[in-house]
């Protein structure tokens, strides 16, 4: 049976959800396919454990864009964010360094170990905030493109350039530095001390393949001041009852608007007449039509995968796969019998947010060096967050959750990525021996084990080499150049063909704003 | 000089922030940490515990207890079954509010009145002729209000009750860690909760076993400003914030009727005489000039404001309740904005507000006043039918 569709969504994670929630929103017959029996994409939970709910993979909501919470009305879909609270680097032996929503409390934490620092990291902060709030403008809207002589367009730049020049030379000098510094240089011209500037580093090598010494990483520690300007207050949060809470109210908002969803319906390919997409072919042979298809997958999966490259100009397809997806890192989930002990802490307020194992800057480059060389880092990054303690929904009473994103396992291993399933047990051995240093007694209170590496997340999420953003968040692949030079916009060479994934602008993490963006440009296309 | 609690040598352990403030003449904890957000997403997320022993709380009993409040609230009480509780406002005889509570009916000829503020006097000046009395129980029960999606798991651990079957707006009477106590299914967060009322001899081991309970599904003390958030998303009123008991107003215009307070609903006219019934037939006959509503005030508008001085939109870090003028498109004023608050889990800038009733329909346009760099300015504001946010748990059997 084949009916025919305004748009038929490729893939049920938070992007394509959010997307067809809008399309929907705007009285278009829209259905949603996914391959797995559950919806979230990574943006998922799941009970792996008798009592636990894992957000298996993606783990925080960074930065979702309220405006979508408000259309979409999610809390009356049960979406609940919990911000975190606290930004926790341990250290083995030392009760190592906490900073809080506090300001006098964290400029003490941080006096331990320099005054100095100390003291400037307010004005650092006032900083930031002032150059995000550019940033802010560009995530909200799509990708400006300096290319194109379209007046609009124009017009935009001009807007933007307007803005950037009233923050002032200063702010300006301050936006060219953080495009091209490197996290590590960027913070080195405010702060001496490294037990603060490593946890600050990170957030400039999540999910790249590259160092914190790496030029061009400074850039996404703006991302971390974007939440005191956004509305959404300390927008870093947890969704309450895991990550697939987001995806199941935007589920529940866009079939409220009339949207149908499938699961277990995997797209084989994109069905083309004429070089234009009209539909799907899923497994199975069934046909679905449409006006449009909307791919939230990885490009590299849209175009390879579900296209076919005899379909595409050699030049697109040399772009796509030049791409740089290239995961880099894994994820370890614990259930765990206690609440972790951390050197020189006593209870769990120093654990209501997130806990960075870096506890210096050669740690985090000798990490990457490991990983430069096709091997996963034997002390690796870790960003580990026990979600349970705020949100006790998802584990038993007393007992708890430790989730643990991982930097680096690469996805190309020296002895090449179909390896990983032999190497999975040692890495995860390697994660959790690495964080017993800082809590000893770790092991014994383990229930449960889970470890997924970047050839897991492509086997079974669906991302091309375990990419989490679908593509590096690398300055290269951002704004008007993601994911192909010239196709920022949502388009794609295919005719009828669309995406609405993190491989778009303004990128990956669970913000939606790729989701938001994409149904907005396709409506305005009038080709629904 | 406020006095201490029955909980104070608890809650005063646990205040590290030092800020409290005086809550009807008692000492009450505004925030146990120096930022309320912990503890309101405590309420929402797992469970918070207050305590609300400040409330002015009245034991009434006697033959005619059931007439006897039946005449000096707007509610026939007679219908109210032992083990319910039920919200309700009380008038004077034009009509207006005097104040707002419960009345919950703990025995057949039992019941108690909660209300904000001190009401001996007015309700002993309309007890004759009725066999009653009336015990002023404000400084001999003290109360804890229990609330969060954990509040039932956490009762059900220390409570011998059927707490797992108690209703929403239901009262019972069982020992909690040994200590006999009423639990009832009510709270001002507009979320899953309970309040627990206790004499002083066992309060301090209630609060123990509450707080001991309370550590494996993520309990946290909690304070006022966290109150005053999720109140604000549940649209309850506040004596003294939203509207002014009748008695201390000096003018008329400073006064409502519950029909004007969106309280219509608690009215019931259809019975013998009450104090205020025949003004509140006329009033319900002809409508209110006022009526309370909710704002959603836009937040795309508040951030142009701000962004004209080069500033993200500055909210208060709490609820406020400062009054603010509303104006209608044309530049009219129309009423005021009593109390509001951002509300972090729906990402929207709320308020309540008494508009005049022509401005009044769920979608209506308005313009609400702020002040962004010292300057006034008037963005747009919609109206809408409190409560924003109603999650099933609250309710829920």
């Amino acid at each position: 049976m084949s009916r025919r569709y305004d748009a038929v969504v490729v893939g049920g994670g938070h992007n394509g959800l959010i997307c067809a929630a809008y399309l929907a929103r705007a009285g278009r017959k829209v259905l949603v396919v996914e391959r797995r029996h559950l919806l979230g994409g990574s943006a998922v939970t799941e009970e792996l454990y008798p009592g636990f709910k894992f957000s298996v993979c993606s783990y925080v909501v960074s930065l979702f864009r309220p405006s979508i919470i408000r259309d979409l009305e999610l809390p009356r879909h049960g979406m609940e964010i919990l911000p975190l609270e606290t930004a926790f680097t341990p250290l083995p032996g030392d009760r190592g360094l906490c900073r809080w929503a506090d300001a006098e409390r964290s400029r003490r934490e941080i006096s331990r170990f320099s005054a100095r620092d100390a003291e400037i990291y307010p004005e650092f902060s006032l900083t930031m905030t002032r150059a995000a709030q550019l940033v802010r403008d560009v995530i909200d809207s799509p990708a400006p493109d300096p290319l194109s002589w379209d007046p609009r367009e124009l017009l935009r730049l001009l807007r933007l350039g307007r803005k950037l020049r009233s923050g002032g030379s200063e702010t300006m000098h301050l936006n060219l530095k953080l495009l091209t510094m490197s996290a590590v240089d960027f913070l080195d011209m405010w702060f001496e001390s490294d037990v603060l500037k490593a946890p600050m580093s990170v957030s400039g090598i999540i999910g790249t393949y590259q160092g914190v010494r790496s030029p061009g990483t400074a850039y996404v520690l703006l991302h971390h001041y974007m939440g005191e300007i956004d509305g959404a207050f300390r927008s870093w949060g947890y969704s309450k009852g895991g990550t697939g809470g987001v995806s199941l109210a935007c589920a529940r908002a866009a079939e409220g608007f009339g949207a149908e969803i499938r699961t277990e319906a995997t797209v084989e390919r994109v069905q083309l007449r004429n070089g234009r997409a009209t539909g799907v072919v899923l497994a199975g042979g069934e046909e679905i039509e449409a006006r449009t298809v909307v791919s939230s997958c990885d490009p590299r999966l849209t175009f390879f995968g579900l296209v076919g490259e005899e379909h595409l100009d050699p030049e697109f397809t040399a772009q796509i796969q030049r791409y740089k997806l290239r995961g880099s890192s894994g994820k370890v989930n614990l259930a765990v019998d206690r609440l972790p002990r951390f050197f020189g802490r006593e209870g769990s307020a120093h654990l209501r947010g997130d806990v960075a194992i870096a506890p210096g800057i050669d740690y985090l480059e000798r990490a990457f060096d490991d990983a430069k060389y096709g091997a996963f880092s034997r002390r690796p990054y870790i960003n580990v967050v026990i979600p349970s303690i705020m949100d006790p929904s998802v584990a038993p009473p007393g007992k708890h959750i430790i989730s643990m994103f991982v930097q680096y396992a690469p996805y190309h291993l020296a002895e090449g990525a179909e390896s990983w399933p032999d190497q999975r047990e040692a890495f995860g051995d390697a994660v959790v021996e690495t964080l017993a240093e800082y809590c000893p007694g770790l092991e014994e209170s383990i229930l449960f084990r889970q470890v997924l590496t970047p050839w897991d997340l492509e086997q079974e999420y669906g991302l091309t080499e375990g990419n989490i953003f679908q593509g590096e968040l690398s300055l290269e692949q951002l704004l008007f150049q993601r994911p192909a030079a010239g196709w920022s916009r949502y388009r794609t060479p295919v005719r009828s063909l669309w995406m609405c994934g993190s491989g778009t602008h303004p990128g990956g993490g669970i913000m939606g704003a790729p989701g938001q963006l994409a149904a907005a440009a396709l409506l305005r296309s009038g080709e629904l | 000089m406020p006095v201490p609690t029955m909980f104070h040598s608890r809650t005063a352990k646990l205040c590290a922030s030092y800020r409290w403030k005086d809550w009807a003449g008692f000492y009450a904890v505004c925030s146990y940490d120096t930022s309320h957000d912990p503890e309101y997403f405590a309420f929402r997320h797992s469970a918070g515990l207050i305590d609300v022993s400040p409330l002015c709380k009245y034991e009434v009993r006697g033959r005619d207890a059931a007439a006897f409040l039946s005449r000096v609230t707007v509610k026939n009480i007679a219908k109210l079954k032992v083990g319910q509780v039920t919200y309700l406002c009380w008038c004077d005889d034009d009509g207006k509010i005097v104040d707002d509570g419960t009345v919950s009916r703990l025995d057949e000829d039992f019941y108690r009145v909660t209300a904000a503020e001190p009401s001996l006097s007015w309700f002993e000046r309309l007890r004759n002729g009725y066999q009653v009395t009336i015990e002023d129980s404000s400084h001999t029960l003290g109360a804890l209000a229990l609330q969060g999606p954990n509040s039932r798991a956490i009762l059900a651990e220390v409570c011998d009750g059927d707490v797992g079957g108690l209703w929403f707006f239901r009262v019972l009477r069982c020992r909690l860690a040994g200590v006999e106590v009423w639990v009832s299914r009510t709270g001002y967060t507009g979320d899953l909760g309970y309040e627990i009322w206790v004499g002083e001899a066992g309060a301090e081991r209630v609060w123990d076993a509450l707080v001991e309970a309370g550590a494996a599904y993520g309990l946290l003390p909690a304070g006022l400003d966290a109150l005053d958030v999720t109140r604000l998303e549940a649209g309850f009123i506040m004596n003294g914030v939203d509207y002014f008991g009748a008695p201390h107003c000096l003018t008329e215009g400073r006064k409502s009727s519950p029909y004007e307070l969106n309280l219509g609903w608690t009215v019931q006219l259809d019975r013998p005489p009450f104090v205020g019934r025949a003004a509140l037939e006329r009033e319900k006959g002809r409508g209110p000039a006022r009526t309370l509503v909710g704002l959603d005030v836009d937040w795309g508008e508040l951030e142009e404001v701000f962004a004209r001085y080069g500033l993200p939109p500055e909210l208060s870090a709490g609820a406020w309740r400062e009054g603010r003028p509303v104006y209608d498109e044309g530049g009219r004023w129309i009423g005021q904005a009593t109390s509001g608050a951002w509300s972090p889990t729906l990402k929207k800038n709320l308020a309540l507000a008494q508009l005049q009733s022509s401005h009044a329909a769920v979608g209506t346009t308005v313009r609400f006043e702020v002040t962004a760099e010292y300057r006034r300015h008037r963005v747009k504001a919609t109206v809408a039918r409190p409560p924003f946010f109603d999650p099933p748990r609250k309710r829920a059997k």
